[in-house]
């Protein structure tokens, strides 16, 4: 099953010299991502499956086997998932809430 | 990818938290990771304490608005300040705060919110607002309404901030603390009832034009005295209160506030400064570009300037528990220098006489003690630099 994703409304966001910045405006929590967590973040667009998303900017930026990169970038997205700052769903993602 | 994503609660930081962190990057990267942008000067209340001549207009309109927020976000800006004067007097207020969404700032309004109903409180709530400051004097409405010269102002004041409280924004009461003190505790439990946090501000400034005015409204010596012994005021300011350690390398080779670092003001009229409380003007957005500005030799010149090159500071035992603030200092005349309130004021928080504060058998200030030894540790310099007895809360960041 694809998995989609797509950055939550409810955040600000700032790419800080390859680190991004995301601060939940909801809940005020703050995050970094690192540089590899930065690619994915601003590849989620709704539209793009995780699985193209890590083949075209985790694999192709960095050494990394595609399964193995595959299930570390589907945690990262469930656990931003758990925190409200992004959007998963099974479906392409119209409009991020 | 387990360490791909680093976490923290806005509220519980400390000097070695993430957002620290964040701050320090962003200033070894001479990046203005935060702005506070005044969207005009008129106001509808007239408080006797403040900085501002509200009759000065030509205010940025909303496309030049738009344009600036165009440039900061482009800069490395994510920290945004709107404030005023009154923002609610703006009528594209909504528009302004809309665009700023767009281009994904963290936006945070200073208001007096006597303008704002359940509408508006609905509609900053969809936009994604994350954060609201309320200015509140007393606890009594007629003391407040005599602050403001805005009879009922109080009433409309608490019912915004219930308002934004009620939709999820996190609203923080601000108390300027002016001669005659408040009571601290009962604005502490009026903040808890309303959902809000509190933050108290003694420091009164002179006036952006160079009039020192206001600053005759500070609390005398004695007030100061009991204000820094009030525990509802004490609470969150252990550390600060503590003696000063003393002054290591790199303190001595840092500097004391992050504006014109990693932070920013600019006027309704588009002039920039490192502070709004530090009226150097660097430059006009009316007559070049924000990173022309920020790149400019006076914002140069404040970057420069080190803890070690001070006039009077450097050689303070009080250096590293001292918030000089180095826009009272250039109004004072001389931004290299000394600011006379923060050594007033580090004087009773502290209780160790400063350069400008030495003190006398006369002074209230009970217990004044030598400072102990132990290792610095560097504040993180990162939003609006909170002056003295402010504890500084993350989340306001």
């Amino acid at each position: 099953m694809s998995m989609y994703i797509a950055k939550s409304r409810s955040i600000a966001a700032r790419a800080l010299d390859g680190e991004m910045i995301i601060m939940s405006t909801s809940d005020s929590m703050l995050f970094t991502l690192n540089e590899v967590a930065t690619e994915i973040w601003l590849a989620a667009d709704g539209r793009t499956p995780l699985s193209q998303i890590v083949q075209d900017k985790v694999c192709a930026k960095f050494e990394a086997e595609p399964e193995a990169a595959y299930a570390d970038a589907e945690d990262l997205c469930r656990r931003l998932a758990d925190y409200g700052i992004l959007v998963i769903s099974d479906q392409p993602i119209e409009s991020a809430r | 990818m387990t360490d791909a994503v680093s976490i923290t609660t806005a509220g519980g930081g400390t000097q070695t938290s993430l957002l620290g962190r964040i701050g320090a990057k962003a200033e070894a990267r001479v990046i203005p990771i935060s702005v506070h942008l005044d969207l005009t000067w008129r106001c509808n209340e007239g408080c006797v304490h403040c900085f501002l001549d509200h009759s000065v207009g030509g205010d940025m309109d909303t496309a030049e608005v738009k344009g600036a927020l165009d440039q900061l976000a482009a800069a490395g800006a994510m920290f945004l300040t709107l404030s005023g004067g009154e923002i609610m007097l703006r009528k594209d207020i909504f528009e302004i705060v809309a665009h700023a969404r767009s281009l994904l700032f963290d936006v945070r309004l200073k208001t007096n919110g006597v303008l704002i109903g359940d509408g508006e409180a609905d509609r900053f709530a969809e936009l994604g607002v994350r954060e609201v400051h309320i200015s509140i004097y007393s606890h009594l409405a007629e003391a407040h309404d005599a602050i403001t010269r805005v009879p009922g102002s109080f009433a409309l004041s608490i019912e915004a901030v219930k308002r934004l409280t009620s939709r999820g924004l996190a609203v923080e009461i601000r108390v300027p603390v002016m001669k005659g003190g408040a009571n601290y505790a009962r604005l502490r439990a009026l903040a808890k009832e309303v959902g809000a946090r509190i933050l108290y501000d003694p420091t009164i400034i002179p006036m952006m034009d160079g009039d020192r005015t206001p600053v005759s409204l500070n609390l005398s010596p004695a007030e100061r005295a009991e204000f820094y012994a009030d525990p509802a005021v004490l609470i969150g300011l252990e550390d600060d209160c503590a003696p000063p350690a003393p002054a290591g390398e790199e303190l001595l080779n840092g500097h004391s506030c992050g504006a014109g670092h990693l932070r920013c003001y600019i006027s309704p009229q588009g002039d920039v400064t490192p502070c709004v409380q530090f009226p150097l003007v660097c430059g006009s957005l009316r007559r070049g570009s924000f990173l022309e500005i920020w790149k400019s030799p006076q914002f140069a010149e404040v970057r420069g300037i080190r803890n070690r090159d001070l006039q009077v500071c450097s050689s303070c035992s009080s250096l590293s528990s001292c918030r000089r603030c180095p826009g009272l200092a250039f109004q004072e005349g001389n931004m290299h220098g000394a600011s006379s309130q923060d050594c007033e004021s580090t004087y009773f928080r502290t209780k160790v006489p400063t350069p400008l504060y030495p003190a006398t058998d006369l002074d209230p200030a009970p217990e004044r003690h030598p400072p102990v030894s132990g290792q610095f540790v560097p504040l993180a310099a990162l939003l609006p630099a909170p002056r003295d007895g402010m504890h500084r809360d993350p989340a306001a960041y």
